[in-house]
């Protein structure tokens, strides 16, 4: 069952993700992109990981795309135009590279058949997420990422400002 | 999920939004968009660790899923406002438009 | 017994020190102590120097003569001083004095001829703008020739060398105002560095024979290596060569003579001194130190004697058909300069001292007469503007006369004596054609000087009656050196010389037969060379002229200096300037080395040319770049 479920979810992921990049507007881009996001979350409660699946909507969909879809109304993003032989070459390239890499890693991994201990006593609640963040090992990380926001806010405030 | 298989799907799972991602940088042309496709890639990563997590039995991959998370949202946020500042001096947000620093 | 003496510890450094502080002083308060356009102060702090020096080498000499046996003689090394001169590793040169019977000839010789030059140079150059830095000078030569005679070991005797050869350049040039005396002044000195490098070379040589350069060390340890045959080119006749080849640049000899008669644009004082009774005398000096080292090598023997030789009868020939006054008495030197080192090269090395004691007296004195024949003349030097000057300047002529009797080799005068013994030398040494030579040689020298003599002092003025009004004689200052000087050639000659300085050579006891006939042999050649002159140039005076086409080949020979200087000047310029010019600078150091910085560079500027094009300024062509490095580092990290 989980397999199958996981299977679907991939699937659905992926869809999505090919229709991000080639959709031409960039809300609609957006809304594919949430889709992923949630496509992700739900693999990673397949996954056994509550917590996380939980911060992928609650921070991931719920605030870092709705500042995009925000971003993108705020400067009332058009169509993107097509324009024939802009960049070939550069597009040819990357489209070749991509392929590479994906067709390099995936061989190793198709051959290298990663195992794990598998999943005995896996406890991935957010109490155990809590013991460790706070623990003496990723406190410091931990306070310091409030620290870390606090200068975005003050960067985003400053740059996008209309004037100093 | 107890196949012993799963890490490897999952992986390959990952490996796929990654290069979907990376192949939309090159393809568009929307500075938000090229910026879409790079938290697409760095969500592949979020995966490939959880589920390294999974198969480990140990939750420090899912505590570094949490730092990047945090750390996507203050880069999102500054990006943006980047993006806006952009905008606002070119009137455009095509990316190919900011090449000042050329030889 | 001497040498608890303690003033002779001390007397040797003052004697050397003397004329170096008169140079500091004069260098320093020269100006200030002349005061006013006719002041002679500073010529007199300058004799006043010497003329000390000579008491205290004469005192040395008085009591160097009470010390019985022992040719070691008496050295006087710094650390007495407290001063250590060189000290690198093993090689150890101290500054250290040596005063044996040789030295003190030479002392003596170069402060009591040099003092009476000293006194000369008073009236000579009393009207010279500049007198002050010549009288400085000529104090430092004296400083630097003492150095070089009174120098315990080679690296001193080096240092008095180099010295000598500065000072020449400054006082040949010392009117430097003139073009050709200042060139003169250069020729002498890059002539004399070429000699210099055979020198250092030398010295290397001889420190690898012997282990140091100490005088005494080298005298005494030279008898122990082997001895060289004819032929054989050994350690010891590489470093005789060499030297010699140092002795050759300061002596003028064959092929390093260049620059002696160019050096006769310096004031006649100065040729007196130094080009005839001291610095070139260094050459013969310094071959004759080292006597025990040329004993065992018969090849360097032979190249000194067959080189003095030649440029003994090569000199006297070009002194032939020379009109200028010095010019004859340059080559005159020169030729006399051979005389010394063939006596050098058959072994007669006292003899060669000798003959350069004797020859410092009546060379300097006929320098010095020529010099108050030009002053009488205004300046005029050209014998063949002069004639009949006898009865206008009697004392120089008289005193003239007795120099030309005395290097013409004629009893009673000093140079009979020391020509004799150098043909002796030779006749004993079985070198019949060096003594040929050498004869030969006699007879010309008596020729070309008797010429000179006619032409000056006898026969009818020729300078016309303009110049013949201002003819008069030299002042006291000039003519009392002259007096002196002639009285000394006349009498030095009864000194046996030879006998008080053989012990420095430390060669086996030669008692050479006396040979009966000889000194008849060169007074008759003598003779027949002064009346030789007599008859061509107070007689038949068409004669030379006839002579002198008939032989014209012979003649353009002596007249362009058997082409030296032309071959020299050839090769100098076209050789070395020329190519430094077209291949040292054009082809290697602007191709080759800036052609490799500049083509560097350049190289550097294309590649870099190219490269920048990688700037485009598109984010999604760095973005590609990325990817690519990921992906090239990925294949690595997976496929290697």
């Amino acid at each position: 069952m989980d397999a199958v479920l996981f299977y679907v979810f991939a699937v659905l992921a992926v869809v999505n993700a090919v229709l991000v990049v080639a959709q031409r507007n960039p809300v609609y881009s957006a809304f594919c992109l949430i889709a992923v996001l949630c496509c992700l979350s739900a693999i990673y409660g397949l996954l056994g990981s509550p917590f996380i699946a939980t911060l992928q909507i609650v921070v991931y969909a719920g605030a870092i795309m709705v500042l995009f879809l925000f971003v993108l109304m705020l400067l009332n993003v058009k169509r993107e135009e097509r324009s024939p032989g802009d960049g070939v070459r550069l597009k040819a390239a990357g489209f070749l590279l991509c392929a590479v890499l994906v067709a390099q890693a995936g061989a190793v991994l198709l051959r290298a058949r990663p195992g794990g201990t598998g999943a005995a006593a896996y406890d991935a609640s957010t109490r155990r997420m809590a013991e460790i963040l706070f623990s003496p090992y990723f406190l410091y990380a931990f306070e310091a990422t409030s620290v870390l926001i606090l200068s975005a806010i003050v960067g985003a405030v400053v740059l996008a400002k209309k004037e100093l | 999920m107890d196949a012993p298989g799963f890490l490897q799907h999952a992986l390959l799972l990952s490996l796929l939004l990654f290069g979907i991602g990376a192949l939309g940088v090159f393809l568009r042309r929307n500075v938000i968009t090229i910026f879409m496709c790079v938290e697409l890639m760095l969500n592949a990563a979020n995966l490939a660790f959880v589920a390294f997590s999974r198969a480990h039995g140990t939750l420090d991959g899912q505590v570094l899923v949490f730092f990047v998370m945090v750390v996507a949202a203050a880069e999102a946020a500054v990006g943006l406002a980047i993006v806006i500042a952009l905008q606002r001096h070119r009137d455009t947000l095509d990316v190919d438009a900011f090449s000042l620093m050329r030889w | 017994m001497l040498l608890e003496d303690p003033l002779i510890h001390v007397v040797p450094w003052v004697i050397l020190l003397l004329p170096l502080a008169g140079f500091t002083v004069l260098a320093l308060f020269g100006e200030w102590i002349k005061r006013d356009k006719e002041d002679a102060g500073a010529g007199y702090i300058a004799c006043f120097t010497v003329l000390a020096s000579f008491a205290l080498s004469c005192w040395t000499t008085l009591r160097l003569y009470g010390l019985v046996g022992g040719p070691e003689g008496l050295r006087f090394s710094s650390p007495y001083l407290g001063f250590e001169w060189i000290e690198a590793g093993g090689f150890r040169v101290p500054m250290s004095l040596l005063v044996d019977p040789l030295s003190v000839v030479m002392i003596l010789v170069v402060t009591g001829v040099g003092s009476l030059i000293h006194v000369y140079s008073l009236g000579y150059m009393a009207k010279d703008a500049e007198r002050v830095s010549y009288f400085s000078y000529l104090n430092l030569f004296t400083f630097f020739m003492l150095l070089l005679v009174l120098g315990g070991s080679l690296p001193v005797l080096f240092v008095g060398w180099e010295g000598v050869g500065l000072c020449s350049y400054l006082l040949i040039g010392f009117w430097y105002k003139k073009d050709s005396a200042s060139a003169a002044g250069m020729k002498a000195f890059v002539v004399n560095r070429i000699g210099d490098a055979g020198l250092i070379l030398g010295m290397v040589f001889v420190f690898h024979q012997f282990g140091s350069l100490d005088l005494v060390d080298i005298a005494t340890n030279a008898g122990a290596l082997a001895a060289e045959p004819w032929g054989e080119l050994g350690p010891v006749t590489i470093a005789g060569l060499l030297l010699f080849l140092g002795a050759c640049g300061k002596s003028a000899q064959i092929p390093l003579h260049v620059w002696l008669p160019d050096a006769m644009e310096g004031p006649t004082p100065v040729s007196a001194l130094i080009h005839a009774a001291t610095m070139v005398t260094a050459g013969v000096y310094m071959v004759a130190r080292l006597a025990p080292l040329y004993h065992q090598s018969e090849t360097a023997m032979a190249v000194v004697a067959v080189v003095g030789a030649a440029t003994a009868l090569m000199a006297a020939t070009i002194a032939l058909v020379q009109t200028d006054i010095k010019r004859v008495l340059a080559y005159s030197t020169v030729s006399q300069l051979g005389y010394m080192f063939l006596a050098c090269g058959v072994g007669a090395f006292g003899v060669a001292v000798f003959h350069l004691f004797t020859h410092a007296f009546f060379k300097a004195l006929l320098f010095l007469g020529s010099g108050s024949v030009i002053h009488a003349m205004s300046g005029e030097q050209d014998m063949r503007k002069m004639g009949g000057l006898r009865g206008k300047i009697p004392v120089t002529f008289w005193t003239f006369a007795a120099g030309t009797l005395a290097i013409a080799g004629i009893w009673p005068f000093a140079g009979f004596f020391s020509k004799d013994e150098i043909l002796l030398g030779a006749w004993n040494a079985h070198q019949r054609v060096l003594f040929g030579l050498g004869l030969f040689t006699a007879l010309l020298t008596a020729f070309y000087m008797s010429r000179l003599l006619f032409m000056t002092f006898f026969g009818s003025f020729r300078g016309g009656s303009e110049a013949e009004h201002h003819v008069h004689e030299s002042p006291l200052s000039m003519l009392g050196p002259l007096v002196i000087l002639a009285i000394g050639s006349a009498s030095v000659g009864f000194l046996n010389i030879p006998r008080f300085v053989a012990p420095v050579f430390r060669l086996p006891a030669d008692h050479g037969h006396h040979v009966g006939w000889l000194p008849w042999v060169a007074t008759l050649s003598a003779v027949a060379g002064i009346a030789l002159a007599f008859h061509l140039y107070l007689q038949r005076t068409d004669l030379p002229g006839r002579i002198g086409t008939a032989l014209a080949p012979l003649r353009s020979l002596f007249e362009a200096k058997y082409y030296f200087d032309h071959v020299y000047d050839g090769f100098t310029r076209r050789v070395v300037v020329g190519g430094s010019e077209s291949f040292l600078w054009k082809w290697m150091d602007v191709g080759l080395i800036d052609g490799a910085v500049n083509g560097l560079a350049a190289s550097w500027e294309s590649v870099a040319e190219g490269a920048r094009r990688a700037q485009t300024g598109f984010v999604r062509a760095y973005a590609l770049a990325i990817l690519g490095g990921a992906v090239a580092v990925l294949g690595y990290l997976l496929w290697s």
